[in-house]
């Protein structure tokens, strides 16, 4: 098993799948280290992980208080450097209101909370979050969002596409009306990922999404935490 | 002073003192406005000696409420501690009477689960109402030192085609989702049901279970003199007021506003800040005794305190930290605004407490101490306003045997049978072929049998990353140990219909399938908790169904062996006069049994995953359809009795079910309820989009029922199981052992047989999709099963 990458995994007062995302790292084969809002200090880590939740209450707008947390500052400049930092949902949230992601996400379209098994396709696997994925390749990870629509202008979508930034997109049923079916995507530099999924959910067997070995079985998320293990370590 | 309008001086404190009110011994007091009775009145006076101030007043007038002091039911809900056995407490490490029961499930980890209601807030304001019932089970959690792990919720609506029903249902439903999800807690079931009876009077129940080591737990008492009060998280405001205006009277000003906001506004971002918050502050050891702020704020956090301590408290009301300066006295000890906690400290402990709550950015005020007078004085600007034996408020409070009586309706109700030789005939049953296969698809779009998963797919149920089993599953299973994997089952039940027909029995049937769920998902039921929905005490009919009701629960939980741990009564739930059949709800005790299993990853899921496994059905069938969801749809009917209760039975099958998860032997099972086989067999196969083959003939035959019957029969003690070849001689002889009957009535399969001449059966284009087929009867192609089954809800509510 690969060792010695240290993932910091951020808390924000309401974050909530923080301990999901500590364990899908351990599960990975990486060291997860609890890094909080109000320290700006990194400890030293290789990567940095933006979980789930609702950061202070999505009061105001999904992750616009969260981006002036002390810690950020210090990401913000880390993945500029081109440390590897990946959001989840309202850590996705809080990387576009840092401008480390384009776009923003609204309300889903449909107005209601959705949680579901949400099958994607991955698009690039030259990120630091994708590289053990194929192009192509569909995977199942949960999802569930109150505010997870993404949006961007279309001159932005354009260059998103072209520069083939699209990490992962929805299939089969887009769950909140973000444009072009976009689950997911990538800084030019392919260290930064932001994603409306949660892959933190689908790492452990007994515990995710239905997979063909049965119920629960899916851990498509898994290789998202080993892509990045595998390129620091390796 | 005189009981005419006076206005005061400028010059006198605006509020009304201990002083004062020895002073004016004739003041009168708004005591009615404040839903007291006069002899409740009268009580208060001759336990202080003197009139109450207004303070004390709204703190008795809260306090002695229905909600807080169960007045009317504590006669009979001592039956609960009458008739649990010392055999039944050897798990039990806190029982009732504590914020939420905790029970030993093994490794020195305990678990502590409670459910409780909200429902007229829900019905008043749906949104904030269900919100705030979620944060009020999940504070009571926090409060015994556990981590919440999970809720469920339960759901009663009035007819799904009523005009008011999709306000409370989209009220009710974001409001628990808005709330829970921002929590992050996952949502593993519940129940939703939609009923006549329950228009005007919408159930929302919540449950909540929370985690911790037996070292942890953590009790609501304030002992040790000098030990400081505190009280941390959201600022006390003007919301949650009961409904009155104790400041008109006790200001004598008639220009403040006088109307305070009766329902509770949530702030999940702060209840979720203030989980982590109280965790630390229990893993530094820091917190002597700790109460949540629920029904009656402060008065009660206050009160019980002192009242559970060894001495007394001294409060000065005016360090609490107020969101809005204009409110009185009375109002700041009434205030139910949520998200607030109150502690007991040691002065030694109290910096590092401080520390940590300012870690969190929660705002925290230290309002008094522990004191050895014995009595609750609170003070506002140095003035004495309560000084009162916490006891005589928190629990001394008024007790009453209400008069109770067989309801004049009710053999009337019984005699209505649509079961036997009795039966009315009007009640046409279906026979052929095509009215079966009508009558399943029928049932099955129904709204209480159609699929929730508009409702459940609106909460997050993979947050935490520990849920084994969630609905549509029988019980939700949450791992406690990653290392061990052992875990607990939770579910809940009730049958409305069936406790209206026998209160006694309808208690029992709710405990027999909660428990019956519970086993089937391979857990060991361990504790009960109850959430019991009854109409107005005052009226003798529904005092009768309560007394039934509570008396029938607890000789059932003394015959399955499993505690009653706590719970929660709500009275009141009617609209009618009293007297008349339809003067309130449907009795409703939800009943939740909390299991045990050793590893969840052994937990068996509702449905089968692959083809070639034998289905077998456990239990006997008899011609049981009063009640049913048959009689509900077809007929629009209720009379009669309902199912024959066989706890005996009930534990010899929980016993199987038990062992056969513990040895792989089983690959699904699914509980037979509302709908009887027909919903069971439909719900195993769309749950994973596997088919079955079955016949009926075995069943019909050896229980002497027709087809129709053994389809819709709501018999209890049954569930289906579906066990692979290699494992079926294991099993039956698992049966056979105990007596219990076991017929294996077909099989699992991913394709269907060309039909031949039966009704449904699929042309040449669909003969190789999935379906289900009853044998020489007809076939129901799992497709358009799933059309049906998952179209009611989005259609009302899309």
């Amino acid at each position: 098993m690969l060792t010695g990458a240290r993932i910091g995994v951020v808390t924000f007062p309401g974050t909530l799948d923080d301990r999901d995302a500590a364990r899908a790292v351990r599960l990975a084969g990486g060291e997860a280290v609890a890094l909080w809002h109000a320290d700006a200090d990194l400890h030293a880590v290789d990567a940095v992980v933006l979980p789930g939740g609702f950061s202070y209450g999505d009061y105001l707008r999904a992750g616009a208080i969260s981006r002036f947390a002390p810690v950020m500052g210090s990401i913000v400049d880390a993945a500029n450097g081109g440390m590897p930092v990946l959001g989840i949902c309202n850590g996705f949230q809080v990387l576009t209101e840092a401008h480390l992601l384009p776009g923003s996400m609204i309300k889903n379209d449909h107005l209601h909370f959705v949680c579901r098994e949400q099958v994607l396709s991955v698009e690039n696997v030259d990120t630091a979050w994708t590289r053990l994925y194929s192009v192509g390749e569909r995977i199942t990870v949960p999802l569930k969002n109150q505010d997870g629509q993404y949006v961007a202008d279309e001159h932005t979508l354009d260059e998103l596409e072209g520069e083939g930034r699209v990490v992962v997109r929805y299939r089969d049923w887009n769950p909140n009306g973000s444009r072009r079916d976009i689950a997911g995507i990538t800084n030019a530099a392919g260290n930064v990922v932001g994603l409306m999924p949660h892959p933190e959910h689908a790492v452990e067997v007994g515990f995710g999404p239905d997979g063909p070995r049965g119920p629960r079985t899916g851990t498509d998320g898994l290789r998202f935490f080993a892509s990045v293990i595998g390129s620091l370590v390796g | 002073m005189t009981t005419s309008p006076t206005t005061p001086s400028p010059e006198t404190v605006s509020f009304d003192t201990v002083a004062n009110a020895e002073a004016t011994p004739d003041q009168e007091m708004p005591y009615a406005e404040l839903g007291l009775k006069p002899e409740e009145y009268q009580q208060i006076h001759d336990l202080l000696g003197r009139r109450p101030t207004a303070a004390e007043l709204a703190m008795y007038s809260v306090m002695w409420s229905e909600h807080c002091s169960y007045k009317s039911s504590k006669v009979h809900l001592s039956t609960f501690g009458d008739k649990t056995t010392p055999a039944m407490k050897e798990h039990l490490l806190v029982g009732i009477g504590e914020n939420a029961g905790v029970v030993d499930i093994g490794d020195g980890w305990a678990v502590t689960f409670k459910v409780e209601s909200h429902n007229h807030p829900s019905f008043v304001e749906p949104y904030q109402g269900a919100a705030t019932g979620v944060g009020g089970i999940v504070r009571d959690i926090i409060s015994m030192g556990a981590r919440p792990v999970a809720v469920m919720d339960q759901l009663r609506f009035g007819a799904i085609d009523h005009p008011d029903t999709a306000r409370v249902v989209h009220g009710v439903v974001a409001g628990v989702g808005g709330y829970g999800n921002c929590l992050g807690l996952p949502n593993i079931g519940g129940e939703v049901v939609f009923d006549p009876s329950y228009q005007g009077n919408p159930l929302v129940n919540a449950l909540c279970v929370g985690v911790l080591r037996h070292e942890d737990i953590h009790l609501a008492n304030a002992s040790g003199v000098g030990n400081k009060v505190v009280l941390f998280g959201a600022r006390t405001g003007g919301d949650g007021i009961g409904g009155a205006s104790i400041l008109a009277s006790e200001t004598f000003d008639d220009t403040k506003p006088s109307k305070r906001p009766s329902v509770q506004v949530g702030d999940p971002f702060m209840e979720k800040v203030l989980i982590e918050c109280c965790l630390e502050l229990f893993a530094a050891h820091v917190v002597e005794g700790i109460q949540d702020l629920g029904a009656a704020g402060i008065s009660c956090a206050t009160s019980e305190l002192a009242s559970n301590g060894d001495g007394g408290m001294y409060v000065e009301l005016d360090k609490v930290l107020l969101r809005d300066p204009s409110l009185t006295p009375g109002e700041i000890l009434m205030s139910e605004s949520q998200e607030r906690m109150m502690a007991v400290v040691t002065p030694a402990k109290l910096d590092e407490f401080l520390a940590i709550t300012r870690k969190w950015d929660v705002e925290t005020a230290v309002i008094g101490e522990v004191t050895d007078t014995g009595r609750l004085v609170i003070d506002h600007h140095g003035v004495k306003i309560v000084d009162v034996l916490p006891r005589t408020v928190a629990h001394e409070g008024p007790v009453y045997h209400r008069p109770y009586a067989r309801p004049a309706w009710q053999d009337g109700l019984n005699a209505a049978t649509l079961s036997g030789p009795d039966a009315d005939p009007q009640h046409v049953r279906p026979s052929t072929p095509e009215e079966l296969r009508a009558t399943l698809l029928r049932l099955l779009g129904s709204p209480n049998l159609s699929s929730k998963a508009w409702v459940t797919n609106q909460y997050d149920r993979f947050v935490q990353g520990n849920t084994s089993l969630a609905q549509p599953d029988d019980g939700g299973v949450i791992r406690v140990d990653e290392t061990t994997g052992l875990g607990v089952a939770l579910s809940t039940d009730a049958n409305g219909r069936w406790t209206k027909l026998d209160p006694y029995a309808g208690a029992q049937l709710a405990l027999a399938e909660a428990y019956r769920n519970v086993a089937t998902t391979g857990a060991r039921p361990l504790a009960v908790t109850d959430c019991l929905n009854f109409g107005s005490p005052e009226d003798p009919d529904s005092m009768w169904q309560l007394v039934q009701a509570i008396e029938g629960l607890a000789d059932a939980c003394q015959t399955l062996g499993v505690p009653v741990t706590g719970g929660n009564v709500s009275l009141y739930n009617g609209t009618g006069e009293p007297g008349q059949i339809d003067s309130s709800i449907h009795p409703t005790p939800v009943v939740g049994v909390l299991g045990v299993i050793d590893d969840v990853t052994r937990a068996t899921p509702s449905g089968w995953t692959v083809p070639g496994l034998s289905i077998y059905l456990l239990g006997t069938t008899r011609g049981e359809l009063d009640g049913s969801a048959w009689a509900d749809v077809v007929h629009s009917h209720l009379g009669g009795l309902p199912p024959r209760v066989d706890l005996a039975a009930e534990r010899t099958l929980a016993e199987i079910l038990i062992n056969a998860a513990r040895d792989h032997l089983v690959d699904a099972a699914h509980d037979l309820s509302e709908g009887g086989l027909a919903q069971a067999l439909v719900e195993s196969c769309l749950r994973f989009g596997v088919g079955a083959r079955v016949s009926l003939d075995a069943v019909c035959a050896r229980d002497g029922v027709s087809a129709f019957e053994a389809l819709f029969s709501e018999s209890t003690g049954r569930v289906l199981v579906a066990v692979p070849r290699s494992e079926e001689v294991r099993f039956v002889d698992l049966c056979t052992a105990r007596g219990y009957p076991a017929l294996r009535i077909g099989v699992t399969d991913d394709v269907c047989q060309p039909g031949a001449g039966v009704a449904g059966a699929p042309d040449e284009d669909h003969e190789h999709e999935p379906a289900l087929e009853v044998q020489g009867l007809f076939t129901v192609p799992l497709a358009e099963a799933r059309t049906v089954f998952d179209a009611t809800l989005p259609s009302h509510f899309g």
